[in-house]
């Protein structure tokens, strides 16, 4: 049975293959597991892959198959970005300051992956407490991109999207709280959901700004991300900020077409756009023309420009009060040479966090200390309101807002490290949609310099079903998804 | 607004981190470029503007109080650093 199993084969037909007794999930799993080691050496993708704990898994599901029980994710493995709280495995968040933390309980997205028979096959790599837009930021070093190692895979889920890219596995699990999802997505040519504040639960996912995250799916087709999306969506009394409402079979009526779709693009957003970015935008513009939707090239939304500033002053604002936990006494690193209080406690905080996170906790803590509050977190929270209410007025007219995903394909390990503004402004487009809490996906449409870019796609709150059927028009109608890169 | 030194010192105290002398400069730096840039959201009116904390505006979200399982002690401890008879062991607080 050795590699008699094509990999680059999307989870759904994985999952059909096993019901019929074509293979078994042990097998799917020790051949994913072998590439996946071949692969590591190029990506450096992962900070955990799980040999043992998969096989055992893949024991399970097998055994739960021959029960006839029904299993969503059967069989599939799938990668999970190390933010999520899996037990009895380390759990680091990219972080010197959590390389021996092994948590004592499931993250619920863990939980419900598990419980719908995913082989859980290993703990991808990303920023720091996925501070970061280009993975270059994780204690275990930089992730490479797929397509050109020598540029990033961005971030801050770039290991779960370089993984996915490279067809190491159909499936990965990623987290967005500015763009975390949908840029690395775009630059490693694959799709990535953002689904509405409150659809996903956060449970046991290590946190960074609490009121902007959402979990989401990763996928190198729309079918599998829909369905991954299902498996993860719904309320969970664990954490009080999920919505208590039915969760939609995401993966059927994926075909429904476009026929009457309004489309707005804010017109500010041209400025300075990429001539090549626009151009692949246009080709996807005029995809969807064809289909039967109305396009707005011209619509106002002021608060555009605001986004990044208030962005940044919200997110370090809430990053500096929630990594406050991070003491050193409870869990996690201990500078156990300093034996003072508060000499133990800074050494822990300064040697345990790396230089992006003292960054944001430094500027979130300026953002809200005495004297400046007001200036900044406050104000930043006041034009977070005017975002959000142009969206809604937006939303009124028209069914979804598009951009592209980044201003530009994936930049060089090593260029923006040292430039933080530079590095932020390539969540120029992502952005908004975290601060309003709407859905959110990229999908791939097409290449500039041999590599990929994505279109984004807003969609009103909840509307997540709307978004997956433009993107699986979008799919079938351009080839650019099922480019794969040559590692 | 630029930062200097000092004011990192500052902050950096309040945020309980340690910083060598040679981040300060680089952390100056930073986070000016930074700030300077965020300036440009005080052109921005926002008087009579509401703030929004959280995009799904739920508040007071409550459950039934029952009594369900919590974590065995060991459980808790074991990624503590240092523990004593069931308490995580931290140095001494009051001199």
């Amino acid at each position: 049975m050795t590699n008699s199993i094509n990999l680059l084969k999307p989870a759904y037909q994985h999952i059909a293959n096993i019901l019929d007794g074509k293979y078994d999930s042990e097998a799917l799993t020790s051949q994913t597991i072998k590439n996946l080691h071949l692969q590591e050496s190029k990506l450096n993708a992962y900070i955990t892959i799980l040999d043992d704990y998969a096989h055992q898994r893949a024991e399970i599901v097998q055994k739960q198959f021959q029960q006839k029980t029904k299993l969503l994710l059967g069989g599939i493995p799938i990668a999970v970005k190390d933010m999520l709280a899996l037990k009895n495995f380390p759990t680091t968040a990219g972080s010197k300051i959590l390389e021996n933390f092994i948590p004592t309980f499931n993250s619920t997205v863990v939980e419900k992956l598990e419980n719908a028979g995913a082989i859980i096959i290993g703990k991808t790599s990303c920023d720091e407490f996925a501070m970061g837009s280009s993975n270059e930021f994780s204690f275990k070093g930089p992730v490479h991109n797929p397509w050109d190692l020598d540029s990033v895979p961005g971030g801050s889920s770039g290991g779960s999207a370089a993984t996915v890219a490279a067809r190491g596995v159909s499936l990965s699990i990623g987290t967005d709280t500015g763009g975390s999802i949908r840029q690395p997505a775009a630059f490693n040519g694959i799709f990535g959901l953002k689904p509405t504040y409150g659809r996903v639960s956060r449970f046991g996912v290590v946190a960074f700004a609490s009121s902007l995250e959402q979990v989401g799916p990763m996928a190198h087709n729309v079918h599998d991300l829909a369905l991954l999306l299902r498996v993860i969506a719904g309320h969970d009394e664990q954490d009080s900020t999920t919505l208590n409402i039915e969760v939609p079979e995401y993966d059927k009526f994926l075909d429904q077409g476009i026929e009457g779709l309004k489309i707005a693009i804010p017109k500010n957003i041209y400025k300075g756009m990429n001539a090549d970015m626009k151009k692949n935008m246009q080709t996807s513009l005029e995809i969807f023309k064809r289909n039967g939707a109305i396009v707005d090239e011209d619509i106002d939304f002021p608060s555009w420009e605001s986004a990044l500033p208030a962005y940044y002053l919200i997110a370090t604002s809430e990053a500096s009060t929630n990594l406050a936990r991070y003491d050193g006494f409870r869990y996690g690193y201990n500078a156990s040479e300093y034996k003072e209080l508060w000499k133990q406690l800074e050494n822990t905080r300064g040697i345990g966090f790396g230089q992006e996170v003292k960054r944001r906790i430094l500027l979130g803590t300026y953002a809200l200390s005495a004297g400046y509050h007001d200036q900044y977190y406050k104000k930043a929270l006041r034009l977070r309101t005017l975002i959000k209410s142009d969206f809604d007025n937006a939303f009124k007219k028209y069914d979804v807002i598009v951009t592209p995903t980044t201003p530009s394909s994936a930049f060089k390990i090593g260029e923006r490290v040292s430039k933080p503004l530079e590095m932020y402004m390539s969540d120029y487009y992502t952005l908004p949609a975290n601060i309003a809490g709407n859905p959110a996906i990229s999908v791939p449409c097409g290449f500039i310099n041999n590599l990929p870019v994505g279109l984004q796609i807003i969609g009103r709150n909840l509307e997540e079903q709307r978004l997956l059927q433009i993107a699986a028009l979008h799919e079938s109608e351009s080839s650019w998804s099922r480019e794969v890169p040559n590692l | 607004m630029t930062l200097s030194n000092e004011d990192i010192k500052y902050v950096a105290k309040l945020a309980r981190i340690h910083l060598d002398d040679n981040e300060l400069d680089d952390l100056s730096n930073d986070l000016s470029v930074c700030l300077e840039y965020f300036e440009k959201i005080n052109a921005i009116n926002t008087d009579g503007v509401a703030p929004t904390f959280q995009p799904n505006h739920l508040s007071n979200v409550m459950r039934e109080d029952v009594v369900s399982e919590t974590m065995d002690i060991e459980i808790v401890l074991k990624n503590a650093p240092e523990h004593i008879d069931g308490f995580f062991r931290i140095p001494k607080v009051i001199e």
